[in-house]
């Protein structure tokens, strides 16, 4: 993929490797443009380095070589503007929905009144008005999530990296959380990277698909939907989304084989 | 109160309730024990003269002190022993065993150290209630979901912000267990520690009132100590309740 004016994020080169008696390479080399308000996914083989790649690129663990920008500069530990929603459930337990939300705009001062302008905002926007006071052992994997989703919403990050966050879902609740987040990212204008497993998915919600191989995952196909922006879940009925899919899975195939060989 | 709840406050009246029946035969003699109507007549005789004040006061000190020092150094040696693996399997087993020493032989080497005062006494509290906040803390510390301290990364927080906002809340479950074993064998430490070798204290007035036959002093004490014991232990796990019962489906 080659450099582009107008790029949020840039990876070039970027390789990460865990070190031990044994090294796993486990990523790259990856060469990535994120273009800015984009959405992009990332799809690829169990244990390709998917969520490595979003490691990597939110600061969260240093590549082992190439070079990282968001927004011209470096990526040297977790940078200002970038937003992360894990796969797993990363609400506070002890905390309020509410509270859970404001979590973020407390820890760095805002004034007060704002934080109320904010919080309802995001909270209503994520469907949570009615929980505001609940805790989160009271409500649904899914709502859970969308907590989480509303405390990155809540700080306006421009770069929004989601890793799997319905994964643990079931499809009709995806499909939901999927309108939802392209609501999000219509009304945010923000970049999104949205790593997950489930091409339907990735297909539905992207303007481009990256494709990686079995590990260590490289990008082998990037897949352009030419979707409009202002669009649903109701998608999936159209034709060129069968094409779309059996794209990705023609990209797929061979690299997902060399994985459940590996693995067994 | 919940159904639970009478059941358990029907079951303490009906044992005390039949105690007091048997005293009151004489089916146990008062020698041996007696009634619980008189121990608590006999306990509110002491808390109005005053006479038993220097010796609870004394045992609280004691208590409160073994219990909060125990506090501190389990939670800090708790908390070097998680972040450090190779201290870890160095510790372990000694963390195992550590319950299984009486912390009461040492009460010689204790005098010899501190002196004839308060401090043996405390030392021995502390030396029985640290283990618990110990291993608690580690309990607790290695619970804390990965994900909440990489989302605490993600928010940016400082390690003291991430130890404060995150990690304790986290532990808070396994820490709570931790204060209410530690209290316990903080209060047991001391009290059986002033019943063999001490000057004061509420289990020396037990020991000296059993030695000078004085039996409804011995009980009213005895009294005392469960109330105390019970009291202390209730509030903790009401307070307990209270802060998880929101984490909780």
């Amino acid at each position: 993929m080659t450099a582009e004016a107008g790029a949020h994020a840039t990876l070039r080169a970027v390789t990460r490797t865990y070190p031990g008696a044994r090294p796993v390479h486990a990523l790259g080399p990856i060469d990535l443009d994120l273009m800015r308000g984009e959405f992009f996914s990332v799809v690829g083989p169990s244990g390709c380095g998917k969520s490595t790649l979003l490691d990597v690129l939110a600061g969260l663990s240093e590549p082992t070589s190439g070079e990282i920008t968001f927004e011209g500069k470096p990526v040297r530990g977790v940078p200002d503007g970038i937003g992360v929603v894990f796969q797993e459930d990363a609400s506070f337990p002890w905390l309020s929905v509410r509270d859970n939300v404001a979590f973020g705009l407390r820890r760095m001062g805002t004034d007060p009144a704002e934080i109320t302008r904010r919080v309802d905002y995001a909270i209503g926007f994520m469907g949570l008005k009615d929980f505001a006071h609940s805790y989160p052992a009271q409500l649904s994997g899914g709502m859970r999530q969308r907590v989480c989703i509303a405390r990155t919403l809540v700080l306006q990050p421009r770069l929004i990296l989601l890793d799997e966050p319905f994964g643990a879902l079931d499809q009709q609740t995806r499909l939901l959380m999927g309108d939802e987040l392209l609501r999000l990212w219509r009304e945010t204008s923000a970049t999104v990277l949205l790593i997950t497993h489930a091409l339907d998915e990735a297909a539905m919600l992207s303007d481009r698909v990256g494709v990686m191989s079995a590990r260590p995952g490289v990008f082998i196909d990037l897949v352009q939907t030419n979707w409009p922006r202002d669009r649903d879940s109701r998608i999936v009925a159209e034709a060129e989304f069968g094409a779309v899919t059996g794209r990705l899975w023609g990209s797929l195939r061979a690299e997902s084989m060399k994985a459940i060989g590996r693995a067994g | 109160m919940t159904r639970e709840g009478w059941t358990r406050l029907g079951l303490v009246a009906a044992g005390i309730a039949a105690l007091e029946a048997l005293c009151r035969t004489k089916v146990i003699k008062p020698l041996t024990l007696v009634p619980p109507s008189r121990m608590v007549h006999d306990l509110a005789g002491l808390l109005i003269a005053g006479d038993i004040f220097d010796d609870i006061g004394q045992t609280a000190i004691e208590v409160g002190g073994a219990f909060f020092l125990a506090i501190v150094l389990g939670v800090l040696m708790g908390a070097a022993i998680q972040a450090t693996p190779r201290l870890r399997r160095a510790v372990a087993p000694v963390l195992a065993s550590w319950y299984a020493v009486p912390s009461f032989v040492f009460y010689p080497l204790l005098v010899a150290l501190f002196g004839l005062s308060t401090s043996p006494l405390i030392a021995i509290g502390v030396l029985s209630a640290t283990p618990a906040m110990v291993v608690a803390t580690i309990g607790g510390l290695d619970r804390v979901p990965r994900v909440l301290l990489r989302a605490a990364r993600i928010h940016r927080l400082t390690a003291a912000q991430t130890l404060w906002l995150i990690t304790l809340p986290s532990a808070l479950p396994s820490l709570f267990t931790g204060l209410k074993l530690s209290f316990a064998y903080a209060f047991i430490g001391v009290i059986a520690g002033e019943f063999i070798l001490s000057g004061g204290g509420i289990g020396y007035g037990i020991a000296y009132a059993y030695e000078s036959f004085e039996t409804p002093k011995m009980y009213a004490l005895m009294l005392l100590v469960l109330i105390v014991a019970v009291g202390v232990n209730g509030a903790l796990h009401a307070w307990e309740g209270r802060l998880l019962q929101r984490r909780q489906r």
